[in-house]
């Protein structure tokens, strides 16, 4: 029994000092987080609260930061308007076939610059990036030179549909889900691809069996972030879609629910809120595929 | 059945303006196990990766099994190849990895499992069957990375440092396992290696590489015992054999060798005749093993001098004892018994064999 206890203590000890140096290590993390939570969660917080005011009671002189009168009315105007209902639903099909579009470009094209060495592609590699250096404020006017230009040449309508910012979005986003799956695919090892081509695939079975199933976290990355930047994209649906019928959410809100100078607050900021929900499911689900480290095991370490 | 031969004619490697493979001619049997060793950079895992399809080549010709295949990629040439850090897919299981390769070629799923099962059982890997690579410890996915080349039934086995990431211990243990494969499933093996001691213990034949270039093609026993090059003599052997600068001397009618101005050994009636047309002011080396370095006994056999010198090191490796000493600022190395006596700084009494001799022209690195 005696030594049991010896046993006990000798590795006790030194747990202390480490824990006592991982206890501190938390407080800070701890401190740090709760100060960038607050900084960042103030603002959607705020945007609750105003979303349940009434109108009058949020130009009512009393506490912003408290609902004295909590009303849905807000959300149940907005959810069902056929005219917000039409942003959300451009929002989305736009959205969607935007990643569709930019997974089925990019994933090949960094396949193709990362792993099959041609002439010119590490320059064209760094290319990409650079592309999506520029921005978009410098690009929106060429562009709508360039699709007035088109519709004019072939009689097509692309202005003010919102089936253009199908083809503008890609120029932000192809890029740089390229570029990100440019780094996940080199950091793939080169053997696993050895391993295929004598084990007899072909470059697309390469591509389809062993790349995209092993950089899955990668795409995913790719895939939030392309979805992301096309439904919060404001500047280009701003300039290309001026119909009512044509608009996204983000410019919908701003444009119908702000007339003049007056302000729809509780209204904009429902929108906001409700505009800012898809993103958020997204994020959750895809996360639980988002495990890093899928790689393990695949060479040494 | 299918003969599997190998042969390089002349095959070369370019890299831009550097020569990694230069002119390397090699025939390879039916069945036989080749390893190819050398330094590294030396062009051996280059060679192999020519072998395999996975790099071009700039030169030359490479057949296998009679067909030349310089231009016919990797999935055609019939081979398999196990690599250095196993390439494993990480998110298939270990059938799954195996087969990967027979399901491409649309093999019917009943070979398919057969042949993994088989090939799992050879492997003694049949419980880890369903695991994913993450859950095996090394070793274990170095069998699985040759279980996905046995499954495949190939012409040639392409090893290219299979065992470099292992520990020591391990690698001792996959090296015997190696050898039990290739005695069951012989087939034709090139495998690629650093390590001397892989290369001696599993090849039929050893190719010693250096700079590009083939410096010897043998058995084990034909590099250990007649190395034709100074690099492969220093190469095989550990410790490495050991070179003294020496010269030729006629003493009273019989050749000998003068090593220091202190020491003059008689050559041994055969190795005088065979040295005895060399012109006496060749600068040259004497080739020496370890092992032909003892301590001395009362009755020598003929051909064994015994010397005085003084040890500057010691190490006990318990069934033998290396002893580390200087010959007119040359480094010997010899290793006497355990009981003989060495000790740090102490004067000790050797004997040379001079039978294992080799003598080594210093410029070229010819052995004479």
């Amino acid at each position: 029994m005696s030594t049991l206890v010896i046993d006990k203590a000798g590795p006790t000890r030194k747990l202390g000092s480490m824990s006592r140096d991982r206890a501190w290590a938390l407080r800070w993390s701890y401190f740090f987080l709760v100060l960038f939570a607050i900084f960042f969660l103030t603002p959607p917080v705020y945007m609750l609260i105003t979303s349940l005011k009434s109108s009058a009671e949020i130009s009512a002189a009393t506490n912003p930061w408290w609902v004295f009168h909590p009303t849905l009315s807000n959300y149940v105007e907005l959810l069902t308007s056929n005219q917000f209902l039409r942003f959300f639903w451009n929002s989305s099909i736009i959205s969607i076939v935007v990643v569709i579009v930019t997974m089925l470009i990019s994933i090949p094209a960094a396949f193709a610059l990362a792993r099959m060495k041609f002439w010119g592609s590490a320059t064209l590699a760094t290319g990409v990036f650079l592309t999506y250096l520029i921005p978009d404020s410098l690009l929106f006017i060429p562009l709508f030179k360039m699709l007035a230009m088109i519709q004019d040449f072939t009689g097509i309508t692309l202005l003010n549909r919102w089936y253009v910012l199908v083809f503008i979005y890609p120029t932000l986003t192809v890029p740089f889900c390229t570029w990100i799956m440019i780094g996940y695919f080199a950091s793939i090892p080169k053997e696993l691809d050895e391993a295929a081509i004598i084990d007899g695939a072909s470059w697309l079975q390469t591509l389809l069996r062993i790349f995209i199933p092993v950089a899955l976290p990668g795409l995913i990355a790719a895939t939030i972030f392309a979805f992301t930047v096309s439904w919060a994209q404001f500047l280009y649906p701003l300039v290309f879609t001026t119909s009512v019928d044509q608009l996204v959410l983000p410019v919908g809100i701003t444009t119908t629910l702000i007339k003049g100078d007056v302000f729809n607050w509780g209204q904009i900021m429902t929108g906001a809120l409700l505009g800012a929900a898809p993103p958020l499911i997204i994020y959750a689900f895809l996360m639980d595929y988002y495990i890093a480290g899928l790689t393990a095991g695949a060479t040494k370490g | 059945m299918l003969m599997a031969d190998v042969s390089l004619r002349k095959v070369i490697k370019r890299y831009d303006d550097v020569e990694a493979v230069r002119g390397i001619d090699l025939d390879i049997a039916d069945h036989e196990f080749i390893v190819l060793v050398g330094p590294s950079g030396c062009g051996k895992s280059t060679t192999l990766r020519m072998i395999a399809g996975l790099e071009d080549i700039s030169d030359g010709d490479i057949m296998i099994g009679g067909d030349v295949v310089n231009d016919v990629p990797p999935k055609d040439r019939d081979i398999a190849m196990v690599f250095q850090n196993y390439a494993l897919y990480p998110h298939m299981t270990v059938a799954e990895n195996m087969s990967f390769g027979l399901r491409l070629k649309h093999y019917p799923k009943a070979e398919i499992k057969a042949r993994v099962t088989e090939a799992a059982r050879l492997l003694d890997i049949t419980d880890l069957i369903d695991r994913k690579p993450k859950q095996l410890s090394g070793g274990q996915r170095q069998r699985v990375a040759m279980g996905r080349a046995i499954v495949r039934n190939p012409k040639v086995f392409l090893f290219d440092e299979p065992l470099s990431n292992l520990d020591a211990k391990l690698r001792v243990q996959m090296r015997i396992e190696i050898k039990k494969v290739h005695q069951k499933v012989r087939t034709t093996t090139v495998y690629v290696t650093h390590d001397q001691v892989e290369a001696m213990t599993l090849a039929d034949r050893v190719v010693v590489m250096n700079k590009g270039r083939i410096e010897q093609i043998g058995t084990p026993n034909e590099l250990y015992h007649k190395p034709a090059t100074r690099f492969v003599a220093g190469f095989i052997g550990s410790p490495a054999m050991n070179f003294i600068p020496c010269r030729l001397e006629d003493a009273g009618g019989t050749l000998q060798i003068r090593l220091t101005d202190r020491i003059a050994f008689a050559l041994p009636s055969a190795r005088a005749a065979r040295y005895n047309a060399l012109p006496r002011t060749d600068k040259l080396l004497l080739g020496i093993r370890p092992e032909h370095l003892t301590e001395s006994h009362a009755h020598l056999g003929s051909g064994v001098e015994s010397f005085d010198t003084v040890l500057d090191v010691t190490e006990p490796m318990g069934m033998e004892t290396l002893v580390y000493f200087g010959l007119d600022g040359t480094p010997v190395c010899g290793r006497v018994d355990p009981n003989a006596g060495a000790k740090d700084g102490a004067p000790m009494r050797l004997a040379m064999d001079l039978n294992n001799m080799h003598l080594l022209n210093e410029e070229t690195g010819a052995v004479l």
